[in-house]
Formats: structure tokens, C-alpha cells, sequence
């Protein structure tokens, strides 16, 4: 890497040139990541290969005589789960150091929400992790739920268990279809996806939309199961425990699968905390957190299911977790299903919860609430508030500051893509640079919920 | 006084400097410059609050006496289950705080972020460089006074 | 000698119409039909070959994205037209299904593949984010991708259904396989060169 001093000397592109001013305007030295992004930016790649092509001429054998080679994977790339970009320094193929460079898909989702009122913002905080869209929206009506102090009934809560788990597995699906792609198991894509579209035809039939519902609103869900919905469920998941005994047939024993994700990106567990991470890749290093079972919320203390661990920590044992995960929720949906009480979907504060569609046209009163919660929406008391649920990728955390006003003063996710993305750098320092395509791929990152 | 709060109050003397609980969620507010001290506290035994959830911050022009930028530290304990809130005020001039990376290192991104949305800078932030938005971007786009952007649309029935 | 014949002058003959074209290349294809031949136009040709098999970079942004993966899966299934061979360079793309939101960090970003990819290229834009912004009207968002590169076919939806992006896609080859209709690339190159000049 070219220190700062010789930086002046080089040829800049645009970009590089207005990153070096905005640090002067700051009146500080570029940073670590900055060098990197420089750096990788100030040589035209005739220039980097002719770099090269020098210092590998001067390089003795001895291991870190070489200058390295820096390599820009992305932020269009096919195998790095949408527009991250990896600024690698490569030795032949280890990877000396890698800089993840983020933000690519910043939506400002968090800005948006400031300006408008807590029922609109449901609607732009689907659309952070993508394929979690259940669970941010759990996150966030649960905050909002806490500081209005409203009771949800337990029929809605148990409605909103069956459609994130639902969405747990169609989740889990996308990972191991696309991670499956990139190791060469095609197969495992189409089976996949086979899978995912029931789980989204189920998701369409309760709430109009394949995946960005707001079926979740604050005090309930948006509206009862349709008729039919039980069955097709049932259905669904009756015949899901066999197409994971056919998947796991096809890779669990396959040789270049096993070979490929065995002692690959493998980090201390207490490593593992201390970079924040969460969900099934703590989990896959044998600690035992599962917010569901140990700060259980929308019931999970009624259902009776395993959270899946793992002992080596490699990839190889994220997929089993993963793998074991689907087969839980399977069976989560179907204890919901058999316990699922009477009673109302939503709660009954006409100060809060948009009046039944029907009342409207004999209901004067319906009307009034129904105009006032649509124009102004309602107020939150002052206060803030921090809820977290397991998501697919780990710990997904909301947290909203109200004013007294109809519109949050500040809502944040804590997306668990966002802090497991950090762990790459560590696990992937030293690693052949194949090997980083299954790191990506086990951590199962969603740009989205990185970038906001 | 809340349990934790007690405890950082006598382990850290003059740390804390206002307890509440809110709907279920304990709130400790602490000085500035005591931060580094208390997350090495209260990250160990036998409070033990492991993982770092969240750093973020909320920005409160009205308040600049306070310090205007309002800093929230979500903490997580795995044994115990039990969550709790640190608040820190960064002041309204040149906001900063010390970081907290040399007890969790998750804190890098997220304080990142928090100084690429507020521009709260974090001293002894080993790489504090923009993250979301591009390197070159002037202002913050999370505080309060910069403008939400975008276009103004116009709508064809709108004469 | 007049250069423009007066009206009526035995030399001026009515334009010959589409229709009449049309009619005498029916009769030849007839004629060689009898002998096991195929006649057609070198533009009919073409845009046939371009329609049978368009390559889309494999480009995934947001949301969209995966809905687009949807659309090479088993259900919806493009490979029906040719065109599930997604191309991770944007060398070998034909299109470009711009699929989610475009962010102003990644503007330069998509500008920079659609000048990699080789002409003839087509772009489409899948999504209200990409085509106009969709509910994120802020600072971190370009508003709408046509600011960015010439768009031909914009699916609206947000997501789009797999069907609706197959349903953008076909209008995309109705747009190739008709004559004379040029992409919204050679409109606007056509455009920056008139005012050049």
C-alpha cells in the first residue's frame, strides 16, 4: 500500500481526489479504511499490473518479501450477496488484509422514518432486510407497542410467530440456495427457490404481497388467517422436513461441500461476542443465545423447540445449524397452529388501531378515528425504547426515541448483517482467497440491512 | 436507584449522573469522561455485559445546553438475559466522546456510523472514517437541521 | 432541367406504402417457399437473434434482486426464453435489469458497467425505487435511474412479482423484434451527436 507521503506523486482519479480533500477539510490524516480505498483507486490498472510485475521481480522467496497485490471485489460482484465491495491485499492467494467498504445501498431508511408518522414508517422499515421483512417490522411495532404501552392479544401474537418463522425458513432458503450456487451445488438453487415460492404464495394469501408486507401493525396484525391459509401451511411444512432430509442427503456427506466449508472462517466464540455477533454463527461456535429462548417475546415461552449449536465453528457447522434451524421452525409453525387461541387480531384502542373496514360506512365514530388516524396518525409519549428479536442473521434490534409527537424523533435498527459483516475481516486475514466466497456466504449478510 | 446503576456508582465514583426506568428498561446516564472506565466495568464480571448490542445517538437541537447529541450504548448480558441502557451526552459544539473499541471491538462500525450520520467524533477510534455515505460527503445527514432531500414531486391533478 | 418533376409528371410514382412491401416480400417468401427456403429481412434477422437470446448481467441491488433470481427459478423459469444465463461481467451482457434502489454512492458505480457492456444493450428498471425513487425520496437516493443510464422498459411494483418483470421483459422484445425501432442508447447517442454538430 502506498504510504501518504508518495500518494502525492500519483495519479488520482476523481474520487480519490475529493476523499484526500475531505479529510484536509477535517483537518485530520486519512484512516486506516481511507488508505485502503485510496490506495486501491490511485493506479489505473496498467499501472497496478506493472507494480506488480516490479516487485514480484524483486521478491526473494521469503514469505512477506512481496508487495501485495491489491484486488477490488465488487461492489458488483456475483458472489458477495449484493453491493459489497472488498478491498483485498493479496500474497499469491492468501489474503494479506481485506477492507470492507460499505454503503452502496444506503437507502436512508432512518432519516425517512423521522419524517413521517409511526403507521408510515412501517412500511419503509420492511424494506431494510429484505429478506427478514416480518422481523423488522416485529422489531418496530413491538418499540412502539412498549412505549404506548398497548397489550397485543395473544391470537395476533401468535400469527405474527407463525409468519416470521415462516419467513425464518424462506430466509434460510435464499442462503441456501445462493451459497450452495457459489460453491458449485446448482441444484441446490432451484430446490431452494422451489421451496421459497410456497412460503411466498403463503405470505401473498394473508397479506396481498410476495414479500414486503406491513401485515404487522402496531397493537396486532393487519388483518385474521384467511380461510384456507391453516391447510396450506400445514401442508407446506408437513412436506419441509423431507426436502431438508433430501437436501442434507445431497451435501452434508458430498466431498467438495464438506471440503470447502470445514475450518473455514472460523473464530473464537468470545472473539465472536466481542465483535457483536449474533445468531446462527455464534450460535454454530457453541454459545447458546437464542433471544427466543432466553428473553422470550410474542409467546415463544409456550412453544417447545431446540436452538440448534454447533462445536467447531466453521462454515460446515453454520449450515447444520441452519439446516436443524428450518426443521424448529417447522415445528414452531405447527405447535402455533394447533394452540392458536380465539380471539381478536388486534388490539381494541380506536386511539391506535385503524377501525374495521366494515364499520366505516354505518359507523360515524369509526369514521372520525379512521380520518384522523390516516391525516395525523397518533402520538407516542415521550420515551425511548430498545427491542430485540431473533432474526434469521441474529439479534435485530429497534430502537425508537419519541417526543410526544406523531412522528418518531429517531428510529434505529440494529441490524444484525451490519455487526456479523464486521467479523469478516478477522476471519478472512490468512485465508485463501476462494475460501472468502464461503465466508460471505456462511455469515449470510443482506446489503440492505447493512446499508439502511 | 437501579441495581446496575448502584454498582457502576460504587465501582466509578461520580460516573452516573441520572437512573431511570422507562417502560420496563433500565436507563443509566453517565459523564462523558467516566465512559472508558465504566464500559471496562461493567463489561466484566460480575456484571458481565458481554455484548454490545447498539451504539446510536438521537440529536436534540433544543437541548444544546445538554449537549445536544444523545448517545445510546445498548448492552446485552447472556447470562443473565438482561439488558441495559447507557446514555452519554456528547455536547452541541464539536460533539465527542471516548470510544469504546478497546473493550468491544463491535463498537468500530457502529461508532463509524454514528460519526458518518451525527458527526459525533470518537477519541481513540482507530479508524473513524465515513462508512455509509462517500468519502467526500459534506454534512451529516442524521442531524436534525440537515435537510431530508430528495425531489419535489408534482402531482399531475395538483393545479 | 427541373430538378423536382411538376405534379402529374409521368415520372413521379406513389411512395411505395408498408403494406406493398410487405405484399411483394410475401409473394417472393411464397415463391421460395415452394423450394424450401425462408426469406426474411437482415433486420428481422437480427432482432429475432437478439430476442432468442439476451444475456442480463447478473446485477443485483436490493429487494428486486431477488425477485429476479425468482425469475430464473423453476416457477417463472426464463430459460424458456433463452436468457438464464445471468453474466457476472458486464462484457458479455446484452441487458442490464437495474433491480432496486440506486443509491448516490453507487450511481457512478452502475454508470460505469453500462458503459462496460457492449452494444447493442438494453436497460431495464425493475422496481419503483429504481424508476422513480418509490417511497425513499431523500438525500441518499437517485431519483429514478434514468438520470444515469437510457432506460427501455420500466416494471413498476415493489417488489415486482417474477411475473411482472417476465411481462417487462417481453415488452422488451416486442421492442427489438419490431423494425426500425431503435433502443433508447441509440436515441440518446443519436441526440448527443445532432447537438455536437
Amino acid at each position: 500500500m502506498p504510504s501518504e507521503a508518495n500518494l502525492g506523486a500519483m495519479p488520482f482519479d476523481e474520487e480519490t481526489r475529493t476523499a484526500l480533500e475531505a479529510s484536509r477539510r477535517e483537518g485530520r490524516a486519512l484512516t486506516e479504511t481511507e488508505r485502503a480505498i485510496v490506495g486501491a483507486e490511485a493506479l489505473t490498472p496498467l499501472e497496478a499490473i506493472e507494480r506488480s510485475r516490479q516487485s514480484a521481480d524483486r521478491a526473494d522467496h521469503a514469505p512477506g518479501s512481496r508487495q501485495p497485490m491489491i484486488i477490488n471485489l465488487g461492489p458488483q460482484h456475483p458472489s458477495t450477496h449484493g453491493v459489497l465491495r472488498l478491498v483485498t491485499q493479496l500474497d499469491g492467494e492468501v489474503i494479506r488484509d481485506l477492507h470492507p467498504v460499505i454503503g452502496y445501498l444506503h437507502t436512508g431508511i432512518e432519516k425517512q422514518c423521522e419524517n413521517k408518522t409511526y403507521w408510515q414508517a412501517i412500511t419503509l422499515v420492511t424494506r431494510m432486510d429484505y429478506l427478514a421483512s416480518y422481523f423488522n417490522t416485529a422489531a418496530y411495532t413491538m418499540a412502539v407497542e412498549r412505549l404506548l404501552g398497548l397489550e397485543v392479544p395473544e391470537r395476533a401474537q401468535y400469527i405474527r410467530v407463525i409468519m416470521m418463522e415462516i419467513n425464518r425458513i424462506a430466509s434460510h432458503l435464499v442462503w441456501l440456495g445462493t451459497s450452495g450456487l457459489e460453491l458449485g451445488a446448482m441444484t441446490m438453487m432451484f430446490y431452494s427457490y422451489r421451496e421459497r415460492e410456497k412460503a411466498l404464495d403463503l405470505g401473498e394469501m394473508i397479506a396481498g404481497d410476495r414479500m414486503n408486507t406491513r401485515f404487522f401493525q402496531v397493537g396486532g396484525c393487519a388483518d385474521d388467517i384467511p380461510q384456507g391459509f391453516e391447510q396450506r401451511v400445514r401442508t407446506w411444512i408437513d412436506e419441509l422436513p423431507g426436502h431438508i432430509d433430501t437436501w442434507e442427503g445431497m451435501l452434508s456427506t458430498n466431498p467438495i461441500w464438506v471440503d470447502r466449508t470445514r475450518g473455514v472462517g472460523v473464530l473464537p466464540a468470545d472473539e465472536l461476542l466481542n465483535l457483536g455477533v449474533t445468531g446462527p454463527v455464534l450460535r454454530a461456535a457453541g454459545v447458546d443465545l437464542d433471544l427466543r429462548r432466553a428473553n422470550p417475546y410474542c409467546g415463544y415461552e409456550h412453544f417447545d423447540f431446540q436452538v440448534p449449536l454447533g462445536t467447531a465453528g466453521d462454515s460446515y457447522d453454520r449450515y447444520t445449524v441452519r439446516m436443524r434451524e428450518m426443521r424448529e421452525s417447522a415445528r414452531i409453525i405447527q405447535q402455533a397452529l394447533d394452540g392458536l387461541p380465539e380471539g381478536r387480531h388486534i388490539a381494541d384502542d380506536r386511539k391506535v388501531v385503524l377501525p374495521p373496514r366494515g364499520e366505516l360506512a354505518t359507523s360515524m365514530e369509526a369514521l372520525i378515528h379512521h380520518f384522523k388516524l390516516v391525516t395525523e396518525g397518533f402520538t407516542v409519549p415521550e420515551g425511548e425504547s430498545y427491542v430485540a428479536v431473533e432474526s434469521p442473521r441474529g439479534e435485530l434490534g429497534c430502537y425508537v426515541v419519541a417526543d410526544g409527537t406523531p412522528k418518531p424523533r429517531r428510529v434505529h435498527m440494529r441490524d444484525p448483517s451490519f455487526v456479523n459483516l464486521q467479523a469478516l475481516r478477522p476471519m478472512a486475514r490468512g485465508a485463501y482467497l476462494a475460501d472468502l466466497v464461503t465466508m460471505i456466504g456462511s455469515l449470510d449478510n443482506v446489503m440492505g440491512g447493512v446499508d439502511r | 436507584m437501579s441495581e446496575v446503576a448502584a454498582a457502576i456508582e460504587a465501582a466509578c465514583p461520580g460516573a452516573v449522573l441520572a437512573d431511570l426506568e422507562h417502560v420496563g428498561e433500565t436507563t443509566v446516564e453517565i459523564a462523558a469522561d467516566h465512559l472508558l472506565t465504566v464500559a471496562r466495568f461493567i463489561q466484566g464480571a460480575p456484571l458481565s455485559f458481554t455484548l454490545l448490542s447498539d451504539v446510536t445517538c438521537a440529536d436534540f437541537p433544543e437541548h444544546a445546553d445538554a449537549g445536544r447529541f444523545r448517545l445510546a450504548y445498548h448492552l446485552y448480558a447472556p447470562e443473565s438475559g438482561r439488558r441495559v441502557r447507557l446514555r452519554v451526552w456528547a455536547g452541541a459544539e464539536d460533539p465527542e466522546v471516548p470510544s469504546v473499541t478497546p473493550v468491544w471491538r463491535t463498537a468500530d462500525w457502529h461508532e463509524r456510523e454514528t460519526y458518518d450520520m451525527f458527526g459525533v467524533r470518537f477519541a481513540g477510534h482507530p479508524d473513524l472514517a465515513r462508512i455509509l455515505m462517500p468519502l467526500d460527503w459534506e454534512g451529516h445527514p442524521l442531524r436534525r437541521d440537515y435537510p431530508l432531500g430528495g425531489e419535489e414531486v408534482v402531482f399531475t391533478d395538483a393545479e | 432541367m427541373a430538378l423536382i418533376p411538376p405534379p402529374g409528371s409521368p415520372i413521379e410514382r406513389a411512395p411505395r406504402t408498408d403494406e406493398s412491401i410487405d405484399r411483394d416480400l410475401r409473394e417472393v417468401e411464397e415463391r421460395e417457399f415452394e423450394k424450401g427456403l425462408l426469406t426474411t429481412t437482415i433486420d428481422k434477422a437480427i432482432a429475432w437473434a437478439q430476442t432468442g437470446s439476451m444475456w442480463p448481467a447478473t446485477f443485483g441491488l436490493a429487494c428486486c434482486a431477488i425477485e429476479m433470481m425468482h425469475v430464473s427459478m423453476p416457477r417463472t423459469d426464463i430459460a424458456r426464453f433463452g436468457m438464464e444465463n445471468f453474466r457476472a461481467s458486464p462484457r458479455q451482457a446484452d441487458l442490464l435489469i437495474v433491480s432496486g434502489r440506486v443509491s448516490q454512492k453507487m450511481a457512478p458505480v452502475l454508470r460505469r458497467i453500462y458503459d462496460q457492456m457492449l452494444e447493442p444493450k438494453w436497460v431495464i428498471s425493475m422496481g419503483a425505487c429504481a424508476s422513480t425513487g418509490g417511497v425513499f425520496n431523500n438525500y441518499a437516493l437517485v431519483q429514478g435511474v434514468d438520470k444515469v443510464v437510457p432506460v427501455d422498459v420500466y416494471v413498476p411494483g415493489c417488489p415486482p412479482r417474477p411475473e411482472g418483470l417476465l411481462e417487462g421483459i417481453m415488452v422488451l422484445h416486442r421492442k427489438v423484434g419490431a423494425r426500425g425501432q431503435k433502443s433508447n442508447a441509440d436515441l440518446r447517442r443519436e441526440a448527443l451527436a445532432a447537438e455536437s454538430r
